[in-house]
C-alpha cells in the first residue's frame, strides 16, 4: 500500500486516541444512517471518541477505505485496532461485546 | 441481469449458503448520497453458511466484500450484513 498523506492522518488519528469513528458528516450532524446508528452507540455506551467526517476530502474518503481494506464507511477503531463498520458495532452493541472489548482495552467511559 | 441476481449469483457460488436473503434498501436512502434512480444501490444481505464458523465479524464481511469487489466498485453503495453460521442465533 503506498502510503498517501491521508493515509499517515489516519495513522496518527488512530494512534493517538482510544476511539476514533470515521463517519459522514459529524456526531452532531451525521449525513448518513449508518454513521448516525454508530453515533447513537457510543453515546449510548457513554465513551469519549474523535469523529473524522470522511466527507472533508475524497483522498480522506479514499484513504480510509485503503488503510483499512474495507469498503464502506463508518469505521470505527478501538486502541488502534479496526473494530467494524455499523453491523459489527451494532451487533457488539446488543451482545455487550462492545462494552467488554473498551474495558478489556482499558477505555474510559466520557 | 439485475444487481441483486448478480450479487446473488456470486455468493450462492463462493459461500454454497444455506439460507439467502437480499433485499434492496434503495428506497430508504432516496434522495440522498449514494441513491441511484432506479435503486440497487443500498443492499441488505443476511446469509448462513458454514464456511463462517470459526472466523470472526470483521473476517465474515472481509470475505463477502472481496466476492463482491466489483460490485462494491460500482453500483452498490451500501451493504449491510447479517451472516451467520449454522446453529448460531439470530
Amino acid at each position: 500500500m503506498t502510503q498517501t498523506p491521508a493515509h499517515e492522518r489516519i495513522a496518527k488519528d488512530v494512534a493517538e486516541n482510544d476511539v476514533v469513528l470515521f463517519m459522514k458528516g459529524t456526531p452532531a450532524a451525521p449525513q448518513c444512517g449508518f454513521s448516525a446508528t454508530v453515533v447513537q452507540v457510543l453515546n449510548h455506551v457513554g465513551v469519549g471518541y474523535k469523529s473524522v467526517n470522511v466527507l472533508e476530502s475524497v483522498e480522506l474518503r479514499q484513504g480510509i477505505k485503503e488503510f483499512s481494506s474495507w469498503p464502506t464507511i463508518p469505521q470505527l477503531y478501538v486502541k488502534g485496532e479496526f473494530i467494524g463498520g455499523c453491523d459489527i458495532v451494532r451487533e457488539m452493541f446488543q451482545t455487550g461485546e462492545l462494552a467488554t472489548v473498551l474495558k478489556d482495552k482499558g477505555v474510559k467511559s466520557a | 441481469m439485475t444487481v441483486a441476481q448478480t450479487m446473488r449469483r456470486k455468493l450462492e457460488a463462493e459461500f454454497a449458503p444455506l439460507e439467502l436473503t437480499i433485499t434492496d434498501e434503495s428506497h430508504r436512502h432516496a434522495g440522498h448520497a449514494g441513491a441511484r434512480a432506479g435503486g440497487e444501490s443500498h443492499f441488505h444481505v443476511a446469509m448462513v453458511a458454514p464456511v463462517f464458523a470459526g472466523l470472526g465479524r470483521v473476517e465474515r464481511q472481509r470475505r463477502v466484500h472481496a466476492a463482491l469487489a466489483e460490485e462494491l466498485a460500482g453500483p452498490v453503495h451500501a451493504l449491510a450484513l447479517a451472516l451467520r453460521a449454522p446453529g448460531e442465533g439470530q
